[in-house]
């Protein structure tokens, strides 16, 4: 169970104009600008839950993680997560979370993977039998007996990720931070991080919060979605509500060998190639069936298909609909 | 504990690897050590009698400098502990359920003692196979070599426990380049680098033998030539443990107190 209340941190953020002027001035008289980061945050996310936490660029999510994870304390607020407040009861609350950066390592780098593995099982004390199998899942789930006894150093970035989730999971965490865990992955190496974390969270039931940028990930994996811009949560609700709300617009996409389309009201063509077309229908003016009833009526259609809004333009939709 | 040990063992084992920078450093520390030699040989020519120290004294405790410089030098940092501050990646070592201070003194020793352990060796030999006044003689009576071991181990937590001050220093001055050299230089001096206490004035040498500088290398380097004896050995050591409990347990508070106002930006 975690439980944030009134979350509030503040950044103090050295500023200057650039300039050989401006610098030497700076040598004196320091300006400072408080950025505040994060701003009454309060959510609660139950045993096991999945949560994407999504938010442009600098919205507060990293921040989020960091105190929940005991890394930064905030100014002012109450966080418990499963009896701890993270920054207080560091010892024991690190004990049960596991915490990925997709832009840290930590490996250690001029070690073999299974050297840091084994470094870590004895950092939190896990025993040997538990880390007997739970090393053997993550290695036969993420494929890694192939590069456990190559040095970090010398992996390849979708390698050392998969290496980096293993590593956070081995002492079984009830919690699993990720912080954009598929940054730089491959099509490949994405689709095998995130069927893993599915994995992870039905069968040990890990509570899962995952920030991310790829809205791909968040379609594959989270129910819930906790919207954060400027500091503040602005929207926590289930994709599939989200979707519902925003997305009235469907993209028809057309495969045809002769004919010619009609203009309707709804209908806006989006993109016309010889053979293939496709429009975007508002579902407050006319129906899909309506709309797919205009569109055969006059062409040889071949193929046919009826698409909603993508995750990406869900997420542009909300940015723009909360000025963020 | 086991987790300490299994992280000296990894730093250790992590250290063993750069063979080349330790023959490197041997061929540095054989050089300087020579100079020093002949650079006192000419001072004792002129008068002997006019010096605190023996010059059989002088040259053990040149050699054992030489050979022991990665334990008992101040400015031996450890890099990846200091990026860590400056890069954020000390947050992946503030989520462990372990104590940051104790780690980075665990790494930090494991890292002098792996340095050590491949320098020291070649060091010694040669410096036991010149000749008499001019090599590493053997150790002052059994007083002298025990008094080495108990002291240098004893100079080597001291000098860790300074340097663990220096990091966490870092954490406040974003860029810690100006302290840091500055602290280096001076403690270079302060602690007997370039030259012995006893060649300092008398007061200083006084002062210093009382500060936490006067805890570190100066110790093993004459307790082990019998420059230091007797009481004044053992009194010395117990000045060691003082200082190193009270840098140890102020570095270790102060680094929570650095470690409640860590910001970890971006990413």
């Amino acid at each position: 169970m975690i439980e944030l209340q009134g979350i509030t941190k503040t950044f103090r953020v050295a500023r200057r104009s650039g300039g050989m002027k401006e610098a030497v001035k700076a040598l004196f008289r320091r300006e400072y600008t408080l950025v505040q980061a994060l701003k009454d945050v309060s959510f609660t996310i139950g045993d096991g839950e999945m949560v994407g936490y999504i938010g442009p660029n600098g919205a507060g999510k990293s921040s989020t993680i960091k105190i929940m994870s005991g890394i930064l304390t905030p100014d002012s607020g109450t966080c418990v997560i499963n009896g701890c407040t993270p920054w207080k009861d560091r010892k024991r609350h690190v004990k049960n979370i596991g915490v990925v950066f997709g832009q840290r390592s930590q490996l250690w780098w001029d070690v073999p993977v299974i050297d840091s593995f084994e470094l870590l099982r004895d950092i939190y004390r896990v025993p040997e039998g538990t880390y007997k199998r739970n090393c053997e899942e993550l290695c036969e789930t993420l494929e890694l007996s192939e590069i456990l006894r190559t040095p970090a150093r010398q992996l390849s970035l979708g390698q050392r990720m998969r290496c980096e989730i293993a590593a956070s999971l081995l002492h079984d965490p009830e919690v699993l931070f990720l912080d954009e865990p598929t940054i730089g992955l491959d099509a490949v190496s994405k689709i095998a991080v995130r069927e893993f974390i599915r994995r992870r969270n039905r069968e040990h039931g890990t509570t899962v919060i995952l920030t991310t940028h790829d809205m791909q990930d968040i379609e594959a994996l989270t129910e819930r979605i906790l919207l954060i811009g400027k500091g503040e949560i602005l929207l926590d609700g289930s994709l599939e509500a989200l979707r519902q709300r925003h997305a009235k617009v469907r993209k028809i996409t057309v495969e045809y060998s002769s004919g010619t389309f009609p203009e309707a009201a709804g209908i806006t063509p989006l993109e016309a190639a010889p053979g293939r077309a496709s429009f975007a229908v508002d579902t407050d003016v006319l129906s899909v069936s309506q709309a797919i009833a205009v569109l055969t009526g006059n062409a040889e259609v071949t193929d046919l298909s009826v698409q909603g809004a993508s995750a990406e333009e869900l997420v542009v939709s909300l940015y723009e609909e909360f000025h963020i | 504990m086991k987790a300490y040990m299994s992280f000296f063992r990894i730093r250790f084992l992590g250290g063993l690897q750069y063979r080349i920078a330790a023959l490197a450093g041997v061929a540095t520390q054989l050089a300087w050590g020579g100079l020093y030699v002949l650079l006192y040989k000419a001072f004792y020519e002129a008068d002997a009698s006019a010096f605190p120290m023996t010059f059989r004294q002088v040259t053990d405790y040149n050699w054992l400098r030489q050979a022991f410089l990665t334990l008992l030098f101040v400015w031996m940092l450890d890099r990846e502990t200091l990026e860590s501050i400056s890069s954020g990646a000390v947050a992946y070592e503030v989520v462990r359920p372990t104590d940051l201070y104790l780690m980075w003194f665990t790494k930090n020793v494991a890292m002098r003692l792996s340095r050590a352990v491949l320098r020291c060796v070649p060091v010694l030999l040669f410096a036991f196979l010149l000749p008499a006044p001019y090599g590493l003689s053997l150790p002052a009576g059994i007083e002298g070599f025990i008094g080495f071991f108990v002291t240098l181990f004893l100079a080597l937590g001291n000098v860790v426990a300074f340097v663990m001050l220096l990091y966490i220093a870092s954490f406040f001055t974003m860029n810690p380049t100006g302290l840091r050299v500055l602290m280096l230089s001076l403690t270079e001096f302060l602690s007997g680098g370039l030259i012995p206490l006893p060649f300092m004035p008398p007061l200083l040498q006084k002062i210093l033998e009382f500060s936490p500088f006067g805890a570190m290398m100066n110790m093993p380097l004459r307790a082990y030539s019998g420059s230091l004896s007797g009481p004044a050995l053992w009194t010395g050591a117990a000045l060691q443990v003082f200082w190193l409990i009270v840098m140890a347990g102020g570095g270790r508070l102060w680094m929570g107190r650095a470690l409640r106002r860590l910001q970890v930006q971006g990413g």
